[in-house]
């Protein structure tokens, strides 16, 4: 029974429609549609008193059909969908249509954005004729929470999810908590230890009643959808016993096998079996497979299993697969660092003392491989010092952003050479000086007291000069602000290098169903507005893996992902939109191309009755299955072939 | 080393100067650049040049003609490519040296080893290197030339000095390319009038 | 077996005769098929560009449209004529203002480029085409106690040739490799020699090639082996006016990459015009003799 007695409401939104669009004309030409009987424009729809005017309408006129022409509803259709519900009107009994970001934002000419808004309009209305009243179905949420990633980020989150009282899981892929900033000395600008600040929370997640803590483990698979996600890890095989291994060290003090240390960033060695770092959490060894005699088939070995104490270490474990259920996910995967290529203008890799910054953090940190000196790679302090910005951020030829932190961890790094290298001239070449949180651009005036030698410019290129004493680093720059080029004879050369997405990015925005922007990083539902959830209902973002921030920002963003989580999770339901697909099993011919087509996996095939089923709590209603089904089997609520069809011939009616 | 300073007033700038070279193709490109130096830092050229590279571009867009068209920094570009290769905004500086080298006003001054180069191309259709070395010499500083006859009888004695030009059969098609270049309009008008 | 269009380039006819004979005593005796592209003329190099910009695009261009097809792609030997050509060349792909204009002006006299030409350095072709595996096997003369520095100049990596890093080419390295000789690393093997501005503004330019000097004395090299034959008078012809500059008093042979290759493949010294430096090269052939 087609809607007829329709309210028509044209949107001026102050200007952003008005402007171009004649909104008098629109409403004047919807008052004549067939089916509306009241037609209404008015400045801001979206507001109080706007909505009041549709409500009103509803009651008084006793409308059963409502089109808003205004804005993408992606912005209001929520707005106006609760607004004519609290009329009492059906929320499906709305249409909209928008004459702002398809009609009057993107032309100029008045006269053709007001025809195109006529037709939109009529549109709508030719619509919302067929719609019928629909009712959200309610899932119930499983109360627990699925944390990927134990950097701070992961950490913050998880030890608030779980300190409102839900059961938490936190997953991290390598052998131990703490990320990056595990490896880091001083945090910038208040200088605290990192390792300080960080091990406490570290410890407090090992040992809260409500985290699940799996470390060496991976999110293999993610199915299911809000409120009830079923996720496959991956606990891989370690080969150490997590109760029984004690942390004393014994097995990597002997372990034959080497290999370049990653917490180390390569500057010092470790055993095939190794316990991360001092403070990892579980300090428990672990067996790296790729270098262990043992596995290599080199050697019998296995000398750590005989020499340990307590017994455990076993060979040849199997990974194991572990299913749990989840009401919301939050994905805290970090990020890593750029690694200059092979022949570099900075001369990484090629000269041993041009360093990343995270090096740097291994040398000056107490628990690194020199004990926390300063040192140059043939032992000596040094007496001159290059730090240079940028280092393939801003960069059409690597990371065309601004990675954010590097301004700062320079200055940091300026302190500590200043602090720990006697006499040694410090020179730092920028671009800009990026200071921009609580307390930065004071931690920058400091660091201009302390002597550093600020040169505006990005440094071109680190070569050795041939002198008689042998070969020198030169770092040859311009200095821009003299207006002159500079070439600075130096002993080191600290590169602060981009923040870039993990290497595992694309794997990882697969399994979750996330999206990567064009920088890499995962993409957020709304830049300004929702920084920390996805498109993906019930997977949120929290640090660096959606883009480059500091640690008091990773774990700000943490906790918005946290609480986010936590009000899905304590909302107890969640709502199951009714536009979805359904299929007419009598019609079905059982040819699964729907099968093979549903980018959500929610069509399932039933061998037994030889039809096609659909998960409506999967489907996201994209209708591509309707369009593909050879006997018109799939249908979708809401976009019925009828609805479609009105829509195209409200359209074409006035042309 | 000695800094002048001085006061540029809005007047003393030609926009259009601006625009004209932001409208040839690949001009363009300085729009993008965010003064980082890194040109400048790569330049093998850049301690002899009286602006460097960045401050070239930055005076470009403050519409600077004088400075920009009287400096003898494009004359300095050896077409090393080393700015273009790591500019962190894709800017190909050599390519805007040699757009400027067309329209500077010092060309008659040391744009001569070039110009005698493109004449001789379009004379012969070949280089005739002899020819352009002395003629070059000749006219930016005769005097040189006592001291590199040693060196040039050297190179004719071991066979690397041909006393005599090639000829193509087709130098009538490279004059009427020249011909059209000069029609469809190269690079150039009256700036800064 | 695919032919290449030969372009010499104007200073092989001239200052670097010796490139061009061992350039095709190479190509002959590694089979490879190839002809000197008839008629052409002169690339522009780096200087018409500062002459006449949209001429610097058409006179390479007119090289283009007579190579390609059957002719073959573009062989060259010269890193300005790689550049100069291979500028043309994107010019002329990318469409836009100049793509036009040398269509147009090709269409002047008669002539068009074919769009699948591709513009090749000789170095490329030994290593890509005819292949390490290939040399190694026709290689018979081992260079082993020779030590090489490889020198490619600017213009052979950039502004950008494809699968190659602009500041660290290896294919010189790995072609050297194969003669059995130790290549150096050699840090400045990108770095500019001056180029044209040794003629306009000698005593920078006998600056740089200083640096380049300086450090292949450093490492011992026998000898520099270099891609491009400005490259090759800056450094030859020119090192007596380096040493006075500097008071050094280096002696480094600069030869080019396929008179070394030459070598290896058991070629006559004579033949690939070695002798004909204005450097002596009576050491490194001494070295050479003696490594048999």
């Amino acid at each position: 029974m087609p809607a007829n007695r329709i309210g028509v409401y044209v949107c001026h939104c102050g200007t952003n429609i008005a402007g171009t669009v004649d909104c008098e004309a629109v409403r004047d030409f919807a008052a004549k549609l067939p089916g509306v009987v009241v037609s209404r424009d008015y400045k801001y729809m979206c507001s109080e008193p706007g909505q009041e005017i549709i409500k009103k309408d509803i009651r008084e006129e006793n409308l059963d059909g409502v089109v808003v022409a205004s804005c993408s509803p992606r912005m209001h259709e929520p707005t106006f969908q609760k607004a004519v519900a609290q009329a009492g009107l059906n929320s499906y009994m709305m249409e909209m249509a928008n004459i702002r970001e398809q009609c009057s934002w993107v032309t100029e000419d008045m006269d053709e954005a007001t025809e195109k808004a006529k037709d939109l309009v009529a549109s709508a209305v030719a619509k919302v004729r067929m719609n019928a009243p629909l009712e959200a179905t309610y899932n119930d949420i499983t109360p627990r929470a699925l944390v990927v990633g134990g950097g701070v980020a992961g950490i913050e989150a998880a030890l608030r999810i779980a300190d409102s009282g839900y059961e938490v899981v936190l997953v991290e892929k390598e052998a131990s908590i703490g990320g990056k900033m595990a490896k880091f000395d001083k945090t910038f600008p208040t200088l605290d230890c990192a390792a300080c600040i960080l091990t406490p929370k570290m410890v407090e997640v090992a040992q809260h009643p409500n985290i699940k803590l799996m470390t060496y483990s991976e999110v293999e698979k993610v199915d299911g959808f809000v409120g009830n996600f079923e996720v496959t890890i991956r606990q891989k095989a370690r080969d150490v016993d997590l109760e029984d291994c004690t942390g004393c060290g014994i097995c990597s003090e002997k372990c034959p096998g080497k290999a370049a240390s990653e917490f180390d960033e390569g500057l010092s060695q470790r055993g095939a079996i190794y316990i991360p770092f001092a403070q990892a959490i579980p300090n428990v060894a672990v067996i790296d497979r790729e270098n262990c005699l043992y596995y290599n088939g080199k050697a019998k070995c296995q000398v750590c299993a005989k020499l340990c104490p307590s017994d455990a270490i076993t060979f040849d474990n199997e990974d194991v697969l572990v299913k749990e259920t989840f009401g919301a996910i939050v994905v805290a995967t970090g990020f890593q660092s750029f690694r200059p290529e092979e022949g570099n203008q900075w001369g990484f890799g090629k000269y041993p003392d041009v360093i990343s910054g995270l090096q740097f953090e291994r040398l000056t940190n107490a628990s690194g491989p020199t004990d926390g000196k300063v040192k140059t790679s043939k032992g000596e302090v040094p007496k001159a010092v290059a730090i240079v910005h940028c280092v393939g951020s801003r960069d059409a030829n690597h990371a065309e952003y601004c990675s954010r932190i590097c301004c700062m961890a320079s200055l940091k790094f300026a302190h500590l050479v200043k602090e720990k290298c006697k006499d040694a001239e410090v020179f730092e070449f920028y671009i800009d000086m990026r200071a921009f949180g609580k307390g930065y651009e004071e931690f920058y005036n400091r660091i201009q007291e302390e002597g550093v030698h600020f040169i505006r410019g990005k440094s071109a290129e680190v070569s050795c000069q041939i002198e008689d004493e042998g070969e020198r680093l030169v770092l040859r720059g311009e200095d821009t602000l003299l207006g002159v080029v500079r070439e600075i004879p130096v002993d080191m050369v600290i590169l602060n290098t981009a923040l870039l997405p993990q290497a595992d990015a694309p794997k990882v925005a697969e399994t979750f169903g996330l999206q990567q922007g064009e920088d890499g990083f995962f993409m957020e539902l709304h830049a300004k507005l929702a920084p920390t959830k996805t498109p993906v209902d019930g997977v949120f973002l929290a640090g660096t893996c959606q883009a480059p921030r500091d640690i008091p920002d990773s774990v700000a963003h943490a906790g918005g992902a946290a609480s986010e989580a936590q009000q899905l999770i304590a909302s107890g339901k969640v709502k199951m939109s009714p536009v979805a697909a359904y299929n007419e099993e009598e019609k079905c011919s059982g040819c699964k191309i729907c099968i093979a087509l549903c980018p959500y996996d929610a069509i399932e095939f039933d061998e037994d009755k030889g039809v096609a089923v659909f998960n409506q709590a999967l489907c996201k209603g994209c209708g591509t299955c309707v369009a593909s089904c050879p006997t018109k089997a799939a249908g979708i609520k809401h976009f019925e072939d009828e609805q479609i069809f009105a829509q195209i011939e409200g359209v074409c009616a006035s042309s | 080393m000695t800094h002048k300073t001085r006061v540029v007033r809005q007047e003393d700038l030609d926009p259009g100067f601006f625009d004209f070279f932001t409208s040839l193709p690949g001009g363009e490109q300085i729009l993008s650049c965010i003064q980082c130096g890194t040109c400048s830092g790569s330049c093998p050229f850049a301690n002899d040049m009286d602006h460097t590279p960045r401050s070239i571009i930055a005076m470009m867009r403050a519409g600077m003609v004088e400075d920009v068209l009287n400096s003898t920094t494009p004359y300095y570009c050896a077409s090393c490519y080393s700015c273009a290769a790591r500019c962190p905004r894709d800017i190909n500086i050599t390519e805007v040296m040699y757009l400027l080298k067309n329209i500077s006003q010092v060309k008659g001054k040391y744009g001569s080893f070039y110009s005698i180069f493109g004449a001789l191309t379009r004379r012969y259709g070949r280089m005739f290197e002899g020819e352009l070395t002395l003629r070059a010499m000749l006219k930016t500083d005769p005097l040189k030339l006592p001291g590199f006859t040693p060196l040039g009888i050297r190179m004719f004695l071991k066979g690397k000095l041909k006393p005599l030009p090639s000829l193509i059969a087709g130098r009538g098609e490279l004059q009427r390319l020249y011909d059209y270049a000069q029609e469809a309009g190269s690079v150039g008008r009256e700036v800064g009038s | 077996m695919k032919h290449y269009a030969y372009y010499p380039g104007c200073s092989l006819h001239a200052t670097a005769a010796d490139y061009d004979v061992s350039a095709r005593a190479v190509m002959n005796h590694l089979d490879i098929s190839y002809s000197e592209l008839d008629d052409w003329n002169c690339c522009g190099a780096t200087a018409l560009a500062s002459d006449s910009y949209l001429f610097s695009l058409l006179a390479p261009a007119r090289n283009l449209a007579m190579a390609g097809g059957d002719k073959g792609d573009m062989v060259v030997a010269c890193n300005a004529c790689y550049v100069a050509e291979k500028r043309a060349l994107k010019a002329f792909k990318e469409g836009g203002e100049w793509s036009k204009r040398i269509t147009e002006g090709l269409l002047r006299i008669d002539k068009e480029i074919d769009d699948d030409v591709e513009v090749l350095h000789l170095l490329q072709v030994l290593v890509n085409e005819v292949g390490l595996e290939e040399i190694e096997n026709k290689a018979v003369r081992n260079l082993e106690g020779l030590k090489l520095a490889p020198y490619y100049g600017c213009q052979y990596s950039r502004p950008e040739t494809e699968g190659i890093h602009p500041e660290s080419p290896m294919d010189l390295e790995r072609l050297l490799e194969v003669t059995g000789a130790e290549v150096l690393d050699f840090n400045r093997k990108t770095r500019c020699c001056g180029s044209s501005l040794m003629s306009t503004k000698e005593e920078h330019a006998l600056r740089l090639c200083g640096e380049i000097l300086k450090e292949a004395d450093y490492r011992d090299a026998d000898a520099i082996v270099v891609t491009c034959p400005l490259c090759q008078l800056n450094l030859d012809a020119f090192q007596p006016r380096v040493n006075g500059l500097l008071g050094s008093d280096y002696r480094i042979p600069i030869l080019f990459f396929t008179q070394v290759v030459g070598l290896a493949l058991g070629l006559d010294p004579k033949a690939l015009g070695i002798g004909k430096q204005l450097t002596s090269c009576s050491g490194f052939l001494e070295k050479y003799r003696k490594g048999a």
